[in-house]
């Protein structure tokens, strides 16, 4: 017996006994799933859903299939996720700076906010937010507008929809202005490199952000209209807003408390990462004349992301997994939708909770590999 | 030496495993009833509290009549109605706690379908209450039909249930859009429509009715009188135990047997003597009902004595709370209802 071998027995023993154990509990999931007269199967997937959802991205009703009623769970699981994930970083960055601020005011309120947020359990804050925050929004009929055209109330946020004219011109408008900030970015890199001269990168930029769109609506035939939502009345004293663009209250609550939450995590790993750069690095950068402004770009910055993104990371997979309380308040993500609303109606629980497991899996994983690209990609290359 | 000493312990070990496994599966009389027996309490899935059908109060004692059929249990097989252990359940967990053996019954304002029935490894033993689907609104709304109902009318309403298929059954067949807002639980279904965020709830109309009674306010609401569904709801127990599923069959009628035959919790005991063999056999005064179950001649005595029969039952939780005061096609046969249960004999 020569070692090699003797060093991959334990291993496929362990693998062995893994297998045993999985076999064992799926022989018994089958016996007993067999005993009561369980079928199993994934056909149902092709099955005519027959219920409605309150919210969805995609077209859909019940007359389509329970696959696609999954797919509006993902999605709306999916968009709040994103939404969530956005705020809270703007909200966390901002804070966590706050926190290191010398303004005795900021500095309290920012540490204030995030012991207050991070130690009540996130389910009581989504019921706050839905329950408590809510209920103090009035009814549609007696919401005043903000700014004339947006209505906050009980059933929801209500804005203006866009009605476009040539959406494709203005689009295509955009990705030019993607495209030319790039070159410009490596131009002035390459000026800058060989030269020793500087052009103001940012307020070209700018510039070409707002000239380039409005172009399109002076020479390119782009209009735009808005939609504005209407009180509309239903019976003697209820109401509803028809016409533009409106926000469920759940998708609302739910948002917030998410990202109030997690920001409070984020604050706190912003303000390791700046507290984690050394002294001397400020010192040293301001010593050969660079700018505050210079000095936080160049040198703290891309110190601080370093430590910075691989927590942030997990506070995004987080956010991502805790969008599943939603059930709780009737947002319908994948949770209520596909775990709740078609596992009840199909009955078939191990298939569906299956199905919903992979899915959350990856989707972490996902946010994973492009978190660790990002942090790839900051990290220090050494020469 | 060593090595192999280790495999054999462990092969020793999953055969241990595998062969009690296989062996407890093994389909023997009444698994349930077995295990009933030697807990010592019947394991009952119950809803998360809806006033009538299964309710805790302050000091955690349930009570509705979903609550009284597995008292029933209990006092047949146990002898004591009070050795139920009631497991609160939502709409969207109660079947998979019956089918992994969580509850052995499930007695919670349960529908009984086709496909609940024959799919998921479910049997319905019987009907306790007949329901149907309604809506509830605001009195200040003006609405007293559901042909006043216009497009956009958001509804609120529980996941998981009937409820949410036929009332998109109803809508579609008025022509009408809606705005579904369904959650988990019934007490943020009731928060949110209280509140404003829904024109009107809807689920069946008991629930509706005992609902009421939790709002900040009843005397606001009303209940539009159209019913847009049939709601059958009865005990549910797992397939594939039938002596169980006839304890708890057997349970039930003999509650509204009983009543037909004017049995009730104060006179069972002198009706042993009675000249109706009928009455005899429910009181275990003639026949031997009880061998057949598995359990002793005085079972459907004790229900009878304990619990009380079904129209006890139905006064006791649901016409003095004054949630349906009038029952309804909840009658028995004789008196023009549907209730009508197989003769015990």
């Amino acid at each position: 017996m020569n070692a090699k071998f003797k060093k991959i027995i334990p291993q496929l023993l362990t693998l062995t006994f893994v297998a045993l154990v999985f076999g064992f509990f799926s022989y018994n999931a089958q016996l007993n799933m067999e005993n009561r007269g369980i079928t199993f199967g994934y056909g149902f997937l092709s099955q005519e859903s027959s219920f409605d959802v309150q919210f969805s991205l995609i077209e859909y009703d019940g007359s389509h299939t329970y696959f696609r009623a999954y797919l509006v769970g993902l999605l709306n699981t999916i968009l709040v996720s994103v939404i969530g994930i956005i705020f809270a970083t703007i909200i966390g960055v901002a804070v966590g700076i706050a926190r290191l601020s010398s303004n005795l005011l900021i500095n309290k309120a920012a540490a204030y906010y995030v012991e207050f947020f991070r130690n009540i359990p996130l389910l009581l804050q989504i019921f706050f937010w839905y329950f408590a925050a809510l209920r103090a929004l009035p009814l549609p009929e007696k919401a005043d507008p903000i700014f004339g055209v947006f209505f906050l109330t009980i059933k929801g946020l209500f804005v203006p929809a866009f009605i476009w004219n040539n959406l494709d011109i203005f689009l295509y408008s955009i990705l030019a202005v993607i495209i030319s900030i790039i070159v410009l970015r490596s131009y002035s890199k390459k000026l800058r490199e060989n030269q020793g001269r500087q052009i103001p990168v940012f307020y070209i930029s700018i510039g070409l952000i707002i000239i380039l769109p409005l172009l399109t609506f002076l020479f390119g035939g782009v209009t735009l209209n808005f939609q504005i939502p209407e009180l509309e009345q239903l019976a003697k004293t209820s109401f509803r807003f028809k016409g533009g663009l409106g926000l469920p209250p759940e998708l609302i609550a739910l948002t917030l408390a998410l990202a109030l939450y997690t920001a409070t995590f984020i604050a706190e790993c912003v303000r390791a990462g700046i507290q984690g750069v050394g002294k001397g690095q400020k010192e040293a950068a301001a010593s050969i004349g660079l700018t505050p402004n210079q000095v936080l770009k160049l040198v703290i910055m891309p110190q601080a992301l370093r430590i910075i993104i691989p927590p942030t990371t997990n506070q995004y997979l987080n956010l991502t997994k805790n969008s599943s309380l939603a059930a709780a308040i009737a947002y319908p993500d994948l949770v209520l939708v596909f775990a709740g609303t078609a596992l009840m109606q199909t009955g078939r629980a191990i298939e569906i909770v299956s199905i919903t497991m992979l899915t959350y899996l990856t989707l972490s994983i996902s946010i994973s590999l492009l978190m660790n690209w990002y942090n790839k990609k900051i990290a220090i290359k050494e020469k | 030496m060593f090595k192999i000493r280790q495999i054999t312990s462990l092969l020793a070990v999953l055969a241990v495993l595998f062969g009690f496994a296989t062996e407890s599966f093994a389909a023997k009389k009444s698994k349930t009833l077995k295990n009933t027996i030697k807990q010592g309490f019947v394991k009952c899935g119950v809803s998360q509290g809806l006033p009538g059908f299964s309710n805790a109060d302050a000091s955690g004692n349930w009570t509705g009549v979903d609550v009284d059929v597995c008292r029933a249990v209990a006092a047949a097989v146990l002898g004591d109605a009070n050795k139920v252990k009631f497991t609160p359940l939502s709409a969207k967990e109660r079947f998979t706690a019956l089918t992994s053996g969580e509850i052995d019954v499930l007695s919670r304002n349960t529908t009984w379908t086709l496909s609940r029935d024959a799919d998921i490894g479910l049997t319905f033993v019987g009907v306790n209450f007949y329901d149907g689907q309604g809506f509830m609104v605001r009195k200040s709304s003006g609405i007293t039909s559901t042909s006043q109902f216009k497009d956009g009318i958001s509804a609120c309403t529980n996941i998981g249930t009937t409820t949410e298929l036929n009332m998109r059954d109803f809508f579609n067949s008025k022509g009408i859009s809606y705005e579904p807002v369904a959650f988990e639980k019934a007490d943020e279904v009731v928060a949110a429509y209280d509140a404003g965020r829904c024109d009107t709830y809807t689920t069946d109309k008991s629930g509706l009715a005992a609902q009421r009674t939790k709002m900040s306010n009843p005397d606001e609401h009303i209940v539009l009188p159209e019913t847009i569904s049939k709601e059958p709801l009865g005990p549910v127990v797992r397939q594939g135990d039938a002596v169980w599923e006839d304890i708890v069959r057997w349970s039930l009628n003999t509650m509204i047997e009983a009543e037909e035959y004017g049995i009730n919790s104060s006179n069972a005991d002198s009706l042993k003597t009675s000249d109706n063999p009928a009455v005899k056999r429910i009181v275990g005064a003639e026949g031997e009902m009880g061998a057949a179950l598995g359990l002793d001649n005085d079972w459907s005595l004790r229900i009878i004595k304990q619990v009380g029969n079904y129209g006890e039952s139905y006064k006791r939780n649901i016409a003095d709370t004054g949630i349906l005061p009038d029952r309804g096609p909840n009658e028995i046969w004789t008196n023009g209802g549907l209730l009508y249960t197989p003769p015990a004999r």
